[in-house]
């Protein structure tokens, strides 16, 4: 995998956006003084596991995070900017970007004491893309060869087979994957939870695997309390290069992120990745971790989407002229108490492939030409944002309606959803009767993953509905062009067309703010808001 | 006194089928795909949803998926979630925290209440008096949220350092107290106003004027003659409320994140895991029915005017 940087950093708009979004970009550490102990006791904010813990069935925070750590993958992300690097991999190597190569690296050991071996891997991802073991993240692997037949396309259909003709063992430590069509982010794609191996005893009994996990990864399961606690330990054996400095990690399930937080400022709990909105207000959270906040640059986008089955949402002007009248600078500041910054792009800043202000005008504030704009769309009548309003959804969204009320004269209406699942309900089954919040955070680090699943016609998150041939055409060539810089570039002549097209207007960008509290040294957090296990350093 | 007994038990058979029915039902209408947002920002892929289904019998009739429900609870398994976790294994595990904590609660609330009314009714419209009915006032008038957090705040790390700002996975007794004298003190405002107003009517009853020309000391007037009299609408009072302080708890629970039954209810009505929601509130059912049965036989015991044939 060559990963040159050159052209990145040498764009200085990038680099400038990228010093203003969050002070030097990456995640920034929080280092304090004093003797690191090595056997220490690490706990970090978690939620209840919402899935079984099996690496591909983990598709949310709270379970990801304990299969995360309890995996390791062929390939890892660095902390700091999210860059791929071989991590299990001995080598990838391909020549066409459709039949990968793999040898996986030698002496490396499941927490029972078996051999990571090729087949561990194959199995693994066979077993996660058959249809009947009904693992949530099995779409993922769909870009393998032989996968529509062990995950027919109709969910009523028996698979023909249960292995998929594109994965083959070719030695202990080597196997081969052939790509339905060439996919050059396959090479990003495989640090994905879903792509973890899987011990032989897993297979041999499932049941048992589902009550203690054996992983590969730098911490080993050792005992779970149901809403209350997952305990883990170190894995003495790991060969990885993100070993852990500590002995024990504990993730404490709270109900509440208030009291976590309160904890956190105690010292009772250590990590948490995220902050309650009651710590934001004013900046709170800085008086009360003083230099043990951590922050990190997210992967994530949030953004308002106009769902193209709605007639009124199909006129542009229409669309431009909603964007430019929100006041993003202003809420970002003010509502959002500076914990997001505004966004001016698709793709979150820190990717490869990310070039700021994509979106052009129409993301900055303009109000004249908004009216202006709003006047020749010809549009009548009411404007709804819809959203689930836990969380603190709400009260952005409620002003970036006031925002366009004052702007454009319009009314305009925040519709209120109970609670996320209830609000998914509503896009997924295509019943939106207005704008609807969309926000993205990427499964792995690539500006393909930013595209395909929100602006690829039929994309699994593509809640505007959108379709555009011509944005297709060019996504489908840049998944199958092996030269990364090439791909990347075919990326972004989609994403000025998708800018063109506006199906849905960049809004802000988190910046994730979490805390360590004075028991650790050092804390880092990862682009996937998740602690980085190995940077964790407890005081002795 | 024994067929009392028996009969009463036996009347929960139907009244156990009855609300089990009644809630699954419920949940079962709850207007919310189980299947929406589990799989975050993309639908879950139609694989996944038509096994789990398989799986959890949500295809099945209404009442083919009770029956089914039933027959496993009849076997002691309360069926699993959807993250795999048996639904038995995670009552036991909240159940002793809730009934720990609603003991403390009960016991808090039944002490300084009943103490605090008995002084009062005694000494009507005096200091003490007075003091009683505004605090009370006060507490009757704060949600529980409030309380709790303000205890959080002053008895904590911030404050006056007695107390840890959550409870462990395991929490102890002394852990309890405080969520419990939480949980209790809406309760123990009640108990102190219902004792008083009771003694109040009672202490110009007849029977503790002849107790009193008969010449019997005080202590004997009031804890014999006055008090059992004065109790049965409070101990029907706190035995209605043992049931409300273990299922009603979510908040108290979530203040000092106890991992007990109310946050598990209340996951459960969220996800919309029917089996979990069951499960517990069947168990809460139970309590009441037992509780109410308890007072009722508490009454043959503090007044021996009743009778049970």
């Amino acid at each position: 995998m060559s990963r040159s940087r050159v052209a990145w950093v040498a764009l200085p708009a990038a680099l400038a956006m990228t010093l203003s979004a969050c002070g030097g970009g990456g995640g920034s550490s929080s280092t304090g003084e004093g003797k690191a102990n090595p056997d220490g006791t690490v706990s970090i904010y978690g939620t209840e596991p919402k899935s079984t813990l099996f690496p591909a069935n983990t598709t949310e925070a709270g379970g990801g995070k304990v299969t995360d750590s309890l995996f390791s993958r062929l390939v890892g992300y660095k902390a700091e900017d999210g860059a791929p690097y071989n991590l299990m991999a001995e080598s990838i190597t391909s020549s066409d970007a459709k039949v990968y190569n793999i040898k996986v690296k030698q002496g490396w050991k499941f927490h029972d004491g078996t051999d990571v071996k090729a087949e561990n891997f194959v199995d693994a991802w066979n077993w996660a893309a058959y249809a009947p073991n009904a693992q949530q993240a099995a779409s993922f692997f769909s870009v393998i060869q032989g996968f529509d037949e062990v995950h027919p396309a109709d969910e009523n259909a028996k698979p023909a087979k249960d292995k998929m003709s594109g994965l083959e063992v070719v030695g202990d430590y080597e196997f081969k994957v052939t790509l339905n069509g060439p996919t050059s982010v396959f090479t990003t794609m495989i640090g994905y939870t879903p792509f973890s191996p899987l011990p032989k005893s897993f297979f041999a009994d499932t049941k048992a695997f589902e009550a203690k996990p054996i992983g590969n990864g730098p911490v080993k399961f050792v005992s779970r309390t149901p809403n209350a606690l997952i305990k883990m330990e170190r894995f003495d054996d790991y060969k990885g290069e993100d070993k852990v400095n500590f002995k024990t990690l504990d993730y404490k399930i709270y109900s509440s992120q208030e009291t976590a937080y309160q904890d956190l400022v105690a010292g009772k709990l250590d990590f948490m990745e995220a902050l309650p909105p009651s710590a934001k207000v004013g900046e709170k959270y800085k008086a009360d971790l003083g230099d043990a906040v951590v922050t990190a640059n997210l992967l994530g986008q949030s953004a308002i989407a106009f769902p193209q089955y709605i007639d009124a949402f199909k006129n542009v002007k229409l669309r431009q002229a909603v964007s430019m009248a929100i006041n993003r600078e202003q809420i970002t500041k003010t509502v959002l108490a500076g914990s997001y910054v505004p966004s001016t792009s698709f793709v979150s800043p820190g990717i490869k492939g990310y070039r700021p202000d994509t979106c052009g005008e129409y993301c900055k504030y303009n109000p004249e030409k908004a009216k202006q704009l709003f006047q020749e769309s010809g549009f009548t009548g009411k404007l709804t944002i819809q959203s689930n309003q836990d969380g603190g959804r709400k009260e952005p969204l409620e002003a970036a309606c006031n925002s366009i009320k004052q702007a454009l004269g319009v009314e305009c209406e925040f519709v209120g959803a109970t609670n996320f699942g209830a609000f998914r309900q509503i896009v997924d089954g295509k019943q939106l009767t207005g704008m609807s919040r969309s926000d993205w955070s990427a499964d792995y680090p690539s500006i393909e993953n930013f595209l395909n699943p929100l602006y690829r016609t039929g994309g699994s998150s593509n809640d505007s509905n959108y379709s555009n041939p011509q944005v297709d055409a060019l996504l489908k060539k840049a998944d199958e062009t092996a030269n990364e810089d090439e791909a990347i570039k075919l990326y972004q002549q989609a994403e000025d067309l998708i800018a063109k097209d506006l199906p849905s207007m960049p809004t802000w960008n988190e910046k994730g703010i979490g805390g360590r509290s004075k028991n650790l040294l050092e804390a880092k957090m990862s682009f996937k808001r998740q602690p980085v296990l190995e940077s964790l350093r407890v005081k002795a | 006194m024994g067929r009392y007994v028996l009969r009463r038990l036996l009347q929960l058979i139907p009244v156990f089928l009855g609300t089990t029915f009644l809630i699954y039902a419920l949940v079962w209408a709850i207007p919310q795909d189980p299947f929406a947002g589990k799989c975050g920002q993309r639908p879950c892929d139609p694989a996944y949803i038509a096994e789990m289904s398989e799986k959890l019998n949500l295809n099945d009739p209404l009442l083919l998926q009770y029956f089914k429900y039933l027959g496993n609870l009849v076997v002691g398994d309360f069926g699993t979630t959807f993250n795999g976790v048996s639904v038995g294994e995670q009552i036991s595990t909240s159940w002793p925290i809730t009934l720990k904590m609603g003991i403390i609660a009960l016991i808090i609330e039944a002490v300084i209440g009943i103490i605090a009314g008995v002084l009062t009714g005694l000494r009507k419209s005096g200091f003490l008096d007075n003091l009683v009915l505004v605090s009370t006032l006060f507490l009757i008038s704060l949600p529980v949220f409030v309380t709790g957090f303000v205890l959080r705040l002053y008895l904590g790390p911030q404050g006056f350092d007695l107390m840890d700002t959550s409870v462990s996975s395991d929490p102890t007794f002394g852990e309890l107290i405080l969520p419990g004298f939480v949980l209790g003190s809406l309760s123990m405002a009640y108990v102190a106003r219902l004792t008083r107003s009771s003694i109040v009517e009672n202490r110009r009853a007849d029977y503790v004027r002849t107790a009193i020309a008969k010449g019997q000391p005080q202590s004997r007037v009031v804890g014999i003659h006055l008090l059992r009299n004065s109790l049965i609408p409070v101990i029907t009072f706190l035995g209605t409320d043992l049931g409300s302080l273990l299922g009603g708890a979510i908040v108290t629970e979530g203040v000092f994140n106890i991992n007990g039954i109310g946050g598990l209810i209340f996951r459960g009505i969220q996800e919309k895991e029917g089996v979990m929601v069951t499960g517990i509130v069947t168990l809460l059912v139970l309590v009441y029915l037992l509780m109410s049965l308890l007072v009722d036989l508490l009454y043959a015991v503090l007044d021996p005017r009743i009778r049970y044939e």
